[in-house]
């Protein structure tokens, strides 16, 4: 991108002004273009799909009236939060209450700078891509620590400080769930990372070896701890907190949490797809040679769908798990997550002295057992449809 | 904590999320239990409800013979009845007949006294209205005469089958005992 602008100030677009304004207007206006093309529309359709998928698990119907579906539901949602009053409460210290959903969204939308939607459609690889998701998703647990703190409400508190302790708690699982893949590609690079996997699942860091199968869906539970989703929501559980650190928050800056959450939804499955699932890598196939805007297509598209499927699994894994005690979740992260991530990182540091032909047979055989996985889940679930008892059906007068 | 529970636990949390996303993901491709009201149902709500249900009362004006019964009776009075002596045909009318449903707590107990079952629940129970006074319900919107039952039966088609609901009405549901005697029959 910033070649283009060097290329337009050469041309004399921007005569007169100085090289650092026009980099830092074009950083606005990429900015919102990416926030308004790009994260709004989707943090707000994931909002209706999760509402839609959870309804349909539960048996019922969902959000379906605005719109084909329902699916305009989170424009509905979101002018009427946007037109609802902004409240402060009087004793809460308005200064860090205003200013702490801002906090919190900022920690999540700074994550979009470093996420490979496709080969060259980034805005900046940086050489240390997935060091800064790690560092600014960090300001999230300072947004809601903030929120919680300045609300002065003992629900509010106690969701900021449980939230502040989970958070810190499973970056470290998370961390080391990482480190073993930035082992295996030797660079921090989101790009470079994708790069040095390929476009088949036996080329995937997931099927690498087993300790990286395990190393997944370690980073992913603790992606989702990090991201408060059930079963790790206990900062907002509503049973006991009543809403946690969004208790006193209204209207617009309530959305901003929210907004928050579920696009955080969408960064954990880039991040996920990109360590784990080879990124954009789409097959090399003939008609991809001469035509740079197909392939930039299909490498958007298959990034796209393989994080979108995560975020389902968030949506589904939040229809199916009760939400864990505060002990309980605590239990998790140090007792069993700290020392499996390790068990896996020292398995793959180990496993990267194997033979090259031993690791791609490896491999094959681990692409060959997630697929059995796979099919072995399916089995279940027509295992499941038909032990339903006929009257868990649809009848409609009973 | 041995070895072999630290171990077991793992594998129960595994097997357990596995099992218990298996039977989410089949829900999913099932129909949902829920009816989506007021559209989408094959049979009106009403036409499934059972015959005793107490919904908003309805009136029969045609078989009505103004006793009042039912007025004096609510105990909240949301019934108020106005009768008149026509001066032309010389006949009582009614003037009006309001039932205030914003008021009635359906306790039937207008129902149990009308002697020709002309007052009766039925089993609507959508009341939704913009203002309170569109849930007054007037059943006498132009004067109209009182019933007047005739010796050995009536005889007119019309009003036969009317006062027939009627009776059926006070037999089957309106009677103190819940209908009890005439199920026993």
């Amino acid at each position: 991108m910033q070649a283009y602008i060097d290329q337009l100030i050469q041309q004399g677009s921007f005569a007169g002004m100085p090289k650092e304004l026009v980099y830092a207007i074009a950083m606005v206006v990429a900015a919102l273009v990416v926030l308004s093309v790009f994260v709004a529309p989707l943090a707000g359709v994931t909002s209706w799909l999760e509402r839609r998928v959870w309804a349909r698990m539960q048996s019922r119907v969902g959000p379906n009236r605005v719109g084909p579906q329902g699916i305009l539901q989170w424009l509905a949602d979101g002018i009427k939060n946007l037109l609802k009053e902004d409240l402060i409460p009087s004793a809460a210290d308005a200064k860090l209450f205003s200013l702490a959903p801002y906090v919190v969204f900022m920690g999540f939308l700074c994550t979009f700078v470093v996420i490979p939607f496709g080969g060259n459609l980034i805005v900046a690889d940086l050489n240390i891509g997935i060091l800064y998701i790690l560092a600014v998703t960090s300001l999230v647990v300072v947004g809601i620590l903030m929120a919680g703190w300045a609300s002065n409400n003992k629900w509010s508190l106690l969701g900021g400080m449980r939230s502040a302790a989970q958070i810190v708690s499973y970056e470290i699982p998370a961390g080391l769930s990482i480190l073993t893949i930035i082992f295996l590609a030797g660079t921090l690079s989101m790009q470079g990372i994708i790069k040095a996997q390929g476009w088949g699942p036996w080329d995937w860091f997931l099927f690498h070896n087993p300790f990286t199968f395990g190393a997944f869906f370690l980073y992913f539970t603790a992606a989702l701890a990090e991201g408060n989703r059930t079963p790790f929501d206990i900062p907002e559980a509503e049973s006991e907190l009543v809403a946690g650190y969004v208790t006193e928050y209204s209207g617009m800056r309530f959305l901003f949490f929210f907004f928050a959450e579920w696009g955080n939804l969408y960064v954990i499955g880039a991040v996920a797809t990109t360590l784990f699932l080879g990124g954009w890598q789409v097959p090399p196939l003939a008609i991809f040679d001469n035509n740079p805007v197909l392939l930039g297509a299909a490498q958007f598209v298959t990034f796209f769908l393989k994080a979108y499927m995560w975020v389902f699994v968030a949506m589904w894994i939040r229809a199916t798990l009760p939400r864990v005690r505060v002990d309980q979740l605590m239990a998790l992260c140090w007792k069993y997550m700290v020392p499996l991530s390790f068990v896996c990182l020292l398995g793959t540091v180990g496993f990267m002295f194997v033979p090259a032909n031993l690791q791609r047979i490896t491999s094959a055989a681990m692409a060959g057992l997630g697929l059995a996985l796979v099919i072995i889940f399916f089995i279940r679930v027509t295992f499941q449809i038909k032990q339903a008892k006929p009257e868990l059906y649809f009848k409609p007068h009973i | 904590m041995s070895v072999a529970s630290y171990v077991k636990d793992i594998t129960d949390a595994v097997s357990s999320t596995f099992e218990g996303m298996s039977i989410t993901f089949s829900h999913l491709v099932r129909r949902p239990m829920t009816i989506q009201y007021p559209d989408k149902i094959p049979v009106p709500v009403q036409e499934t409800l059972p015959h005793r249900y107490r919904g908003i009362l309805e009136v029969d004006l045609d078989i009505c013979t103004g006793c009042l019964a039912c007025e004096r009776d609510c105990p909240i009075t949301c019934i108020t009845i106005g009768i008149e002596m026509n001066k032309e045909t010389k006949q009582r009318q009614f003037t009006h007949f309001d039932i205030d449903v914003c008021k009635c707590m359906y306790c039937g107990l207008c129902s149990e006294a009308c002697p020709t079952g002309a007052i009766r629940h039925s089993q609507e129970f959508e009341g939704a209205s913009y203002n309170p006074g569109g849930l007054v319900r007037h059943f006498a919107p132009q004067p109209q005469n009182l019933y007047k039952p005739k010796k050995g039966g009536e005889t007119e088609p019309k009003l036969i089958t009317k006062v027939d609901i009627g009776q059926k009405y006070l037999d089957e549901f309106a009677t103190p005992d819940g209908g009890a005697a005439a199920e026993e029959e």
